[in-house]
């Protein structure tokens, strides 16, 4: 299954947080629970899939010497219009998400699609592109936040009040604070590196072997 | 006088930009290898910081509030700050050769950098006025500086540790951050 081989490479062997180390800021901040994050996953994903089909729409149209500015102004308004939105009719989630939300328009995952994916290709694979790294993303930010809320919090709350509480008897509070957050990614970012040597050391034995 | 205390010491210590805010932490991970590559970036953050935090609160206090525009503001400010980072590098490179030698790469890695449309944010969120403004993204950026400072001397350290091959550079960094966050935890109810 080569989509599924392709799959399985853009989230373990290249997934933008753990590997390429993009958008870190926002899966630290808003991982305390999985509502958050899934939450926070869901705007990245709008903003990402319009941004990228806006941008991949006008790609003709822009100055190359301006195109930054352009991006990130577009970039912006699609911000926008997830605050707004939020505010309007998830008020209780736009108070826990706060500043993070605003700052997704410096996230630099969706600048970064912007300029190495959306600009050079067609607006369907732009769309496409946009909801894969976004799920990317979303992933990586709950599997974060799976860990710190069973282990911070003894809890595992996905909306509102759907979810299983009282896991832990004595959960360690420390995970779910801030400092607990940087420990959490840490061992995380240590894990998927060991992965990734690992494979690289099997390729490595593979070409010896064939010697 | 004590209100300015309490922005200063809330802003450096209990809510540290990097440590309990998670602002800026491409920087904070990216430039934190070397001390005195650290300590360029963060005087050009307080810099910026500081210009950011005048000219935002100036045009949104002004301009955008009294015309019922404070919707356009995420908008605004990120182009105000491009703007401001391409036009202060231009006044470094010619006013300041020896300065821009030391400070010119860092500048155009800020406009990117969270902690800057961080602060002007929340500025504005809390309503601070233009003094209060100021005085809070002086004292942000001096918080940013101060762990940045304390990151890279950890991590010269860290390069003569024996560290598992897993956590390599990056990962440790992110350990030793937690420990730096313990430490800044102990602030919280100070002011």
């Amino acid at each position: 299954m080569p989509i599924l081989a392709d799959l399985k490479n853009a989230i373990i062997y290249s997934n933008p947080v753990f590997v390429l180390l993009l958008g870190l800021c926002p899966t630290l901040a808003v991982t305390t629970s999985l509502e958050n994050a899934l939450g926070m996953g869901m705007c990245v994903i709008f903003v990402l899939v319009l941004s990228n089909v806006t941008i991949s729409a006008i790609k003709n149209f822009i100055p190359h010497q301006v195109r930054i500015p352009v991006y990130i102004v577009i970039i912006a308004t699609y911000v926008t219009v997830v605050n707004l939105a939020m505010e309007a009719y998830l008020p209780d989630l736009y108070d826990q998400l706060g500043l993070y939300l605003e700052l997704i328009v410096v996230n630099c995952i969706i600048l970064g699609r912007a300029e190495a994916f959306a600009s050079r290709n067609s607006v369907s694979s732009s769309f496409v592109d946009g909801i894969g790294v976004g799920i990317g993303w979303t992933l990586a930010a709950l599997l974060v936040s799976f860990i710190r809320g069973v282990m911070g919090n003894g809890s595992i709350i996905i909306w509102g009040d759907i979810g299983i509480r009282g896991i832990l008897e004595t959960p360690a509070t420390a995970i779910g604070l801030p400092y607990g957050g940087f420990l959490t990614v840490g061992v995380l970012l240590a894990a998927f590196a060991y992965i990734g040597n690992r494979k690289k050391q099997k390729s490595e034995c593979k070409g010896v072997e064939r010697w | 006088m004590v209100d300015y205390m309490a922005i200063i010491i809330g802003a450096m210590f209990i809510n540290n930009f990097v440590l309990v805010r998670f602002l800026g932490l491409c920087p904070f991970f990216g430039v934190s290898r070397k001390t005195s590559s650290a300590l360029g970036m963060g005087l050009a953050v307080i810099f910026v910081m500081t210009v950011a935090s005048v000219v935002t609160s100036v045009i949104y206090i002004y301009l955008l509030e009294p015309r019922g525009l404070d919707f356009m503001k995420i908008v605004v400010f990120i182009l105000v700050i491009a703007g401001l980072v391409q036009l202060i590098e231009m006044a470094i490179r010619k006013y300041s050769p020896d300065l821009y030698k030391s400070l010119g790469i860092f500048l155009p890695l800020i406009t990117t950098n969270c902690a800057v449309l961080g602060v002007a944010l929340l500025n504005v969120s809390t309503d601070y006025g233009l003094i209060p403004s100021v005085v809070n993204g002086l004292a942000s950026g001096a918080g940013f500086t101060l762990a940045l400072l304390i990151m890279s001397g950890v991590r010269e350290r860290l390069e003569l540790a024996d560290v598992p091959e897993a956590f390599k550079d990056i990962p440790v960094a992110f350990v030793s951050a937690m420990f730096m966050g313990m430490g800044f935890a102990g602030f919280s109810g100070v002011v």
